[in-house]
């Protein structure tokens, strides 16, 4: 106990990596992930076929490889993106709004056509329709699949330790190493699991609010 | 005249779905088109609402051409003028499309407050006084999901009318509702008419709209036979 007590701070110094990592994928995913699903369905072929194409490859290879391609790759190009933590949000962003646009986009595709007929013949505009009859059904319909996604992201989070960041994954695997024991593993797992069950939370209220039954 | 469609042409992909499609709805009018499924009845609707672009044909609504024909083809004006035209026009779906998300009231006062820019206080009054008229004023807290078959269509009805539309169109209306509540919707609907709404009700209910229309077309196939002479 009092080796965890020891430990403990040492890996907590890892979280602001991880939430900040957390915290600034979701806030800029979602709305990237919204506009891609937007062009997802696009009247517009070849707005259809570039969207189609980067969902197909950021969903299509591993979050690590598109890390590892943005950090070492970009600089190769001459695009400098201002460090490490700039490279990896860049990742987790782009990754993580394509699996958010799919999302939504089966969202916006599983509302009948008629609800936006209905509204459009009120006379209410495109946006109008899209945002008060829309999305607040989308968004109802999707929140189960974006609480998992949400969930998913939390632990994704641990892969930036492949390109040097501390976070608390890697902070615990040092440790392990230095102090041979696995406690500081099981540390780790615990923080994950709290911060899991703080979101499951959170998604279940969220869940709750938007309820209706259709 | 109220609304006026002449030599109406529709097709999907090659396949011609309206033929020379001519009727006249006047004010206070009650209108039935009658026909089977697939006769092109939903086709000539959407047409008139302008969820569907006609090929060729023209649609005077209210003295407003929603689109007229020029050079065998029918011409559209702009977004706006067809926006302005719609507030004219009022639907009532055949799966009602209410919005789930949404009260009763709400569904009935939301274009009041977004689309008239009515105040929010002004609005529920109007809207409260139509769903009183339509025997829903218990149900104004109410969802859509704990409505019956019969209030949800007198919910989507009160949408429609809350507007003050001219013409007010009927999709199948009796597609899902029990004997009684259809004689309720004859009554309701002749109301409407004698407030002066032209109504146009397109079903395959012969005793229903033998019962509530002044006037009755049949559509077969794609084109349209005034019953009395057809």
């Amino acid at each position: 106990m009092s080796y965890i007590v020891k430990v403990l701070p040492q890996i907590l110094e890892g979280l602001s990596i991880t939430l900040g990592t957390f915290i600034i994928t979701l806030v800029l995913s979602i709305p990237l992930g919204a506009v891609i699903a937007m062009c997802r369905i696009s009247k517009i072929k070849m707005i259809r076929s570039i969207s189609g194409v980067y969902t197909w490859i950021l969903r299509g290879t591993p979050l690590l490889l598109q890390i590892f391609l943005i950090f070492f790759g970009l600089p190769i190009l001459g695009i400098q993106l201002f460090g490490r933590l700039a490279s990896v949000y860049f990742a987790f962003i782009l990754n993580y709004a394509a699996y958010f646009a799919e999302i939504f986009r089966s969202g916006i595709q599983s509302i009948e056509r008629g609800q936006a007929e209905a509204a459009t013949l009120l006379g209410f505009s495109p946006l109008q329709v899209n945002l008060k009859i829309i999305m607040p059904q989308v968004i109802k319909r999707t929140l189960p699949s974006i609480g998992n996604e949400i969930i998913t992201l939390i632990k994704d989070t641990s892969l930036v330790y492949a390109v040097g960041l501390a976070e608390i994954f890697k902070i615990a695997k040092s440790i392990s190493t230095r102090d041979v024991t696995i406690i500081p593993y099981l540390v780790v797992g615990v923080i994950y699991l709290l911060l899991t069950a703080i979101i499951t939370k959170g998604i279940n209220v969220a869940e709750k609010k938007v309820y209706y039954e259709e | 005249m109220l609304l006026t469609v002449e030599g109406l042409y529709k097709s999907f992909k090659g396949v011609s779905v309206l033929e020379n499609i001519n009727f006249q709805v006047d004010q206070g009018e009650i209108v039935a088109l009658l026909g089977q499924s697939g006769a092109g009845k939903t086709t000539i609707i959407r047409c008139l609402t302008g969820l569907e672009k006609a090929d060729r044909g023209s649609i005077l609504i209210d003295g407003q051409y929603l689109c007229k024909e020029e050079n065998a083809e029918s011409v559209y004006p702009d977004k706006a003028t067809i926006y302005a035209i719609r507030k004219n026009l009022g639907m009532v779906f055949q799966s009602y499309h209410l919005f789930p998300h949404m009260t009763v009231l709400e569904n009935v006062t939301l274009a009041l407050t977004m689309v008239h820019k009515m105040s929010e206080e002004e609005a529920r009054d109007k809207g409260t006084s139509f769903l009183r008229k339509l025997g829903l004023i218990e149900k104004l807290k109410a969802y859509p999901f704990e409505l019956s078959g019969g209030q949800k269509q007198r919910v989507a009805i009160a949408r429609s009318c809350v507007t003050n539309p001219k013409l007010l169109c009927f999709d199948e209306p009796t597609a899902a509702l029990d004997p009684e509540t259809t004689k309720d919707l004859a009554v309701l609907i002749r109301q409407l008419a004698d407030e002066g709404m032209g109504i146009l009700i397109i079903s395959h209910d012969i005793p229903f709209v033998e019962a509530v229309s002044d006037r009755i077309l049949r559509v077969v196939k794609g084109t349209l036979i005034d019953r009395e002479n057809g």
